[in-house]
């Protein structure tokens, strides 16, 4: 469109008028003072992984979502277990998820073919993810194997979200730094339930995603 | 062509708008519950951070750097969204805004579209301009939809719906959802949210947002919010369009790890929003098949032209300064007449019209300063709003009727006054004679006339003593008394 | 030492006492007081109303008069911080490089009364007696612009007799702000409304301040209400040996 790139230059060079540059500046001139912005936060961490996993089981449980600790091979029977207490039969799961951590007894469904519509009818989903951050109680996502696409961890009702003790940093600078490598890819951090606090500034659960969400952390 | 294109705001004074505000007690009792519960979770959850400050100062100077910058910066984030696979579009204005927004829609037949909480779209009338032409916008907040449904308008960016409280929700739903039975707990209305929504997202294939960062790094885009609506619109639908301030680029995708640790202790009081959602362009397997971004001048640029209220653009929109601020404490948003309420608004709503609107909000503050101390990006306020007045009077003195304004010739004879002790002195005498008139049998002053009247509506003014320090001075002085006794003594002679 | 008092020019017209207090303190603690009659005003309401080159020629008369003063003290943390947070700005606005010189020269021997005490005098006990019950409002330049911080509190602290009793949102704005309390008249008032109600919780007998602009604010609306509540600026406190002048 024509009138657009006009104004595209338009914008570009009302900017360079009020800041008074021109457009062939130093781009180096950039660079020096970029980084010499002062980051004296916080960037990485003093905790032990012990202190690092309390720290996170606290973080998920003021956000109300189930946590629950166990070793790599009691994987299968922790998600049976919390399948059942949530009553959940049919889950869907993204490609690249381990077959050895899926116990028998549930309808487990690859999700990557399935429309909305489709995941919508479904009781649940099973993911892992990417990197945890204790202090937030957080937990990011990417479209990576495992993990699939935004949608899969949105639309049904019910998370059930597995995290490795290494995943686990403490800050979110250091969640940055893990995140660097794929910063290209769709990303969600989600910190509890889906919640709302707009009506009298009280925090409801659930509003438009997952109403429950457990957590379930391996460590050795 | 900065015309405030379909702003459905009038622009009434700052105190004729307030006035009417400061009669609904419901409305003052409804902003100040919200405002102090976030303001008592932020205290919290920002107390716990031991490097607030330093984090501050970096978002402070990242933003800063960011703005001295802009052009490159969104030029970068240009040609790395378009690699991505998404169409950046450029709006001088809110008329070319809403054209190249209503054209995208147009281009893929849809006759209704979702949508997520966006100041920049409401800056730009763009739902009544989507209704005229035949259009209908869906708001998926919750409180945007309790502001939509109820045909009303937000008053708070973080909680546009704080000055409603929960029977005024159950009303607006019963009423526009057709639901006679609907209860008034925040767990009912939530779910006649829920139901009344999801079916909307799983059938409507626009979607409009805002965005809270463009990284030009690498042309990603995050927004952060607390209910999966956000999520529900950018990834369920074909097309997404987010609608986006030019001032929001950030250079460097990790430079969100200031802002997303600022950003949702200063606005909810949360140590991270529920969801945070980045993404860059289009993926094949993920999200909508077509992803533009529209961004947006309408104003913006003429303010990076003066140095001293560049920190303006530096915002990110958390609104702490509203809950924090006395003045919005008593008024709510309505009272600034625009989609930017609260400190944040009373300098940047009359810069975006070039001082041409909005010009009695620079004064709607007391200068408190507690807003620049909890602003997450250092912006302050109190410093602007001082520029903007000096502003606003130079504007004025260059009118015959400015020049010859109470205000004016008061403060020029004030100045003339203070320019010289004698003369002050002078003044402090004559002060005294013609208080004369008002002092009332109590030795205070009662009543007032004029501009001073709103003074003495609520409050006495206390009158004038019979004797000034500098005449009690000059007293003792010349009755050669020195030291600490004849000080004591002098004041308890009173 | 030799110190400077800069009354100010509201605490001059309509608060003499203060003045006279600040006086009694400093020479009481053996210090002498000298006080320049040349002096008017710090310029702050110009400034804040948006008359920035009016309040120039204010600033300048100021810095002239107290150039060569060993120290200035005033009892006005709003008119200090008028000092430090504008008059540099203001310097540089009318590209005046002298000006700016003098005052970056002049401002670091400008203090708050409190401030002198404490941080340049070091004394917190100015052996004063004040039999009576007593709440604190922060004055909102004090805490934002100076930093005092608890600065008036340990003072208050080591009055003889004294009962502080401490206020509900101590920190938030009493809704004078100058011009503000006359230009946004209704506002001003209902923020006044709200500190006063906090101020009668106390129960306390006077709301002491380091300010008096804020205290003639609160006194307005106590007094208008018929309240038996008074106010007084912490020197007056702090210069008293006894009961309430
Ligand atoms: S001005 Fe600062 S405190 Fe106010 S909304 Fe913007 S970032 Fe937040």
């Amino acid at each position: 469109m024509a009138s657009e790139s006009d104004a595209r230059t338009a914008i570009l060079s009302s900017i360079r008028g009020a800041l008074r540059v021109s457009a062939e500046r130093e781009p180096n001139a950039r660079e020096t003072e970029y980084a010499a912005v002062s980051r004296e936060y916080k960037q990485s961490s003093t905790k032990s992984t012990e202190e690092l996993l309390e720290l996170f089981t606290h973080r998920l449980a003021e956000y109300d979502s189930g946590v629950m600790r166990v070793a790599p091979a009691q994987i299968p029977d922790a998600i049976a277990e919390l399948l059942r207490a949530r009553g959940r039969a049919s889950i869907a799961i993204p490609e690249g998820l381990p077959a050895e951590w899926l116990p028998a007894g549930f309808q487990f469904v690859q999700a990557s073919a399935l429309d909305a519509h489709q995941l919508d009818k479904l009781d649940g989903v099973l993911t892992g993810c990417t990197v945890a951050i204790a202090e937030t109680g957080s937990v990011v996502l990417q479209n990576a194997p495992s993990q699939g696409p935004r949608k899969l961890s949105l639309v049904p009702d019910y998370h059930l979200c597995i995290v490795f003790a290494l995943q686990i940093v403490e800050t979110v600078p250091e969640c940055f730094t893990r995140l660097d490598a794929t910063s290209n890819l769709p990303t969600t951090f989600f910190s509890g339930p889906s919640a709302t606090a707009d009506i009298e500034m009280t925090r409801i659960k659930g509003v438009h995603g997952p109403r429950f969400l457990d957590v379930l952390i391996v460590a050795e | 062509m900065n015309a405030p294109y379909g702003s459905h705001w009038a622009d009434r004074s700052f105190p004729e708008a307030a006035k009417e505000l400061l009669a609904d007690s419901q409305v003052r009792r409804n902003v100040r519950h919200a405002t102090d519960v976030i303001q008592a979770k932020r205290n919290r959850v920002v107390g716990e951070l031991p490097d607030w400050e330093a984090l501050r100062e970096a978002g402070s100077a990242i933003r800063a750097h960011a703005l001295e910058h802009l052009d490159e910066y969104l030029v970068e984030f240009e040609r790395n969204c378009t690699r991505a696979g998404g169409t950046v579009h450029w709006a001088r204005n809110a008329a070319e805004a809403n054209r190249i927004i209503l054209e995208l829609i147009q281009l893929h037949e849809a006759k209704e579209v979702i949508k997520i909480k966006t100041m920049t779209s409401e800056e730009i009338g763009l739902n009544r301009n989507l209704e005229a032409n035949g259009i209908r916008p869906h708001e998926t907040d919750l409180a945007e939809l309790i502001v939509q449904l109820g045909h009303d308008k937000p008053s708070h960016f973080v909680v546009p719906a704080l000055h409603k409280n929960r029977q005024q929700v159950r009303e607006i739903f019963q009423r526009e959802m057709h639901l006679p039975e609907l209860g008034d707990k925040p767990e009912d209305l939530c779910a006649a949210a829920r139901t009344y929504l999801r079916e909307k997202y799983l059938r409507i294939k626009v979607a409009v947002s805002g965005a809270n960062f463009l990284v030009a790094e690498n042309g990603a885009v995050c927004i952060v919010e607390s209910e999966g609506n956000g999520r529900m619109c950018l990834t369920l639908p074909d097309v997404l369009i987010s609608l986006v301030g030019i001032e929001k680029v950030i250079p460097r995708f990790r430079d969100l790890e200031v802002f997303l640790q600022t950003l949702p202790r200063s606005a909810t009081g949360e140590r991270m929003n529920p969801y945070n959602s980045i993404w860059t362009g289009v993926h094949e397997t993920d999200g909508p098949k077509e992803f533009h971004v529209v961004l947006l001048d309408n104003g913006r640029s003429p303010i990076l032209s003066d140095a001293e209220s560049r920190q303006t653009l530096k915002c990110i929109r958390c609104a702490a300064c509203l809950n924090v601020c006395p003045v919005y404490h008593q008024t709510g948003g309505h009272a600034y007449e625009s989609v930017y309420p609260g400190p944040i608004g009373a300098i940047l709503t009359p810069q975006l019209h070039s001082m041409d609107r909005g010009r009695t909000l620079p004064y709607a503050s007391s200068l408190c300063g507690a807003c620049y101390e909890v602003c997450p990006v250092k912006i302050n306020i109190p410093e602007v709003l001082i520029h903007l007045r000096g502003k606003v009077v130079e504007q004025d003195q260059r009118t015959l009727g400015g020049k010859l304004g109470v205000w004016n010739i008061g403060m020029q004879a004030a100045g003339f006054v203070m320019g010289s002790a004698g003369r002050f002195t002078l003044a402090q005498h004559m002060g005294h004679l013609a208080q004369k008139l008002f002092v009332s049998k109590s030795g205070f002053i009662e009543r007032l006339p004029f501009m001073l009247s709103g003074w003495t509506q609520t409050r006495d003014l206390k009158a004038l003593p019979a004797q000034s320090f500098r005449d009690w001075w000059a007293h003792r002085e010349l009755n050669g008394s020195t030291k600490n006794g004849a000080a004591r003594e002098d004041r308890d002679g009173q | 030492m030799r110190i400077s008092l800069f009354i100010t020019c509201y605490n001059d017209t309509l608060f003499p006492e203060t003045g006279k207090a600040v006086v009694c303190v400093l020479e009481r603690l053996g210090h002498t007081v000298e006080f320049r009659k040349e002096q008017t005003c710090c310029g702050q309401m110009h400034w804040n109303t948006g008359y920035l080159k009016e309040a120039v020629p204010i600033i300048r008369h100021f810095v002239d008069v107290y150039r060569d003063a060993e120290l200035v003290v005033a009892p006005s943390s709003s008119c200090v911080s008028m000092m430090r947070d504008h008059y540099l700005k203001a310097a540089e606005m009318v590209g005046d490089a002298k000006l700016a010189a003098d005052v970056e020269a002049l401002l670091p021997r400008v203090y708050e009364f409190t401030e002198l005490l404490v941080k340049k005098l070091g004394v917190e006990d100015v052996g004063a007696t004040f039999p009576h019950k007593v709440t604190l409002h922060t004055s909102c330049h004090s805490q934002r612009s100076l930093h005092l911080g608890d600065i008036p509190v340990r003072l208050l602290n080591k009055v003889r007799a004294l009962e502080l009793l401490p206020i509900e949102n101590p920190q938030e704005c009493c809704g004078f702000g100058g011009t503000f309390s006359i230009k946004n008249a209704d506002v001003s008032s209902a923020m006044l409304a709200e500190k006063v109600r906090t101020v009668l919780n106390t129960r306390a007998e006077v709301c002491t301040a380091v300010d008096n602009s804020c205290l003639m604010h609160i006194y307005g609306s106590l007094h208008r209400q018929r309240t038996l509540v008074r106010t007084a600026h912490i020197a007056e406190i702090l210069a008293s040996t006894g009961g309430m002048q």
